[in-house]
């Protein structure tokens, strides 16, 4: 006889795994700065901005971890599962106070 | 484009931050209204996505690099308002947390990044996939072109914040933002057809929650 799996696939678990493989390819990730930055670099102006008030993880690495690429991805794990905790919660409170 | 605090001045920021105010706190209104149970797990999901895709710094010619925005993306999925939410999340975190974009700065680039483009994108979409009878095709085409003009957009509005401030001309700063950025979009058009693409042939009635 079939046992039926208690716990359904959601389709969203489904996006979370993608968004988890997208980070593990964050330390390929292009180095060079971004459309903003190049224009602020060749016009002249990159000088006038400045420095964060405070930092927490700059540059979307964990600090103390010597190896980058694992700094990285577990910078981009962190954050992507704060976002999805942020989006989710908003999500529920919103739906709550529609109620 | 994370404006950095410095590229503008206090009063384009404070007025940054008075549209991104207002057009959150209705958004909060517009979206607590039509949201549904099935829609919860997508905005998690979006924000999620969205985030972890940004990390993704695609290479363009001429040394320089560009990476999905993805506010079509979210605006396309649950609709303009629950997409400004969505961008604001992600920019407030990416702000606070990894230092990517400015304080003060923030109500800009909450405007340029996600309130201006999830409205441009999602009535873009809503426009252009009628036009064609295949629906995947024009979903794809539709997506294709809202993601492209968004990000011409942004850098367009970028560009003009830059010269309110005093800090570059815009007679430099908009055709330098613009072009960069028509080159960038390229790719926020290519990775926003194949996401509904992909979406459209495994779960299509996930491209229908903005209706509910």
């Amino acid at each position: 006889m079939e046992v039926k799996s208690k716990v359904k696939f959601k389709w969203w678990y489904g996006a979370l795994i993608l968004a988890f493989i997208l980070i593990t390819l964050s330390p390929l990730a292009s180095a060079s700065p971004d459309g903003l930055e190049k224009v602020a670099k060749s016009k002249g102006f990159i000088n006038v901005a400045l420095a964060p008030v405070f930092n927490v993880f700059p540059n979307y690495v964990i600090p103390g971890v010597t190896n980058e690429a694992l700094a990285t991805i577990l910078a981009g794990i962190m954050g992507t599962l704060i976002l999805f905790g942020i989006g989710y919660g908003l999500a529920r409170l919103l739906r709550a106070k529609k109620r | 484009m994370h404006i950095p605090d410095g590229f503008i001045s206090t009063p384009v920021a404070a007025a940054g931050v008075a549209v991104a105010a207002g057009s959150i706190a209705y958004a909060v209104k517009a979206t607590s209204k039509r949201l549904g149970e099935k829609q919860i797990p997508m905005m998690g999901v979006l924000a999620a996505f969205i985030f972890a895709a940004q990390m993704l710094n695609f290479p363009i010619p001429g040394g320089t690099s560009g990476h999905l925005l993805g506010a079509a993306l979210a605006a396309i999925f649950l609709g303009p308002w629950a997409g400004v939410l969505i961008m604001t999340s992600v920019l407030l975190v990416q702000s606070l947390i990894f230092q990517d974009g400015g304080l003060l700065a923030l109500g800009v680039n909450v405007v340029n990044m996600g309130v201006i483009p999830c409205f441009v994108g999602y009535y873009l979409y809503r426009g252009v996939v009628p036009l064609f009878h295949r629906r995947k095709l024009g979903v794809m085409v539709g997506g294709g072109i809202a993601g492209w003009l968004t990000v011409v957009a942004a850098a367009a509005l970028c560009a003009v914040e830059l010269a309110l401030s005093g800090i570059v001309p815009l007679n430099v700063a908009l055709p330098a933002m613009a072009g960069v950025h028509a080159v960038i979009g390229i790719g926020e058009g290519l990775i926003t057809a194949a996401v509904l693409a992909l979406v459209l042939s495994v779960r299509a009635d996930l491209l229908e929650l903005q209706k509910a």
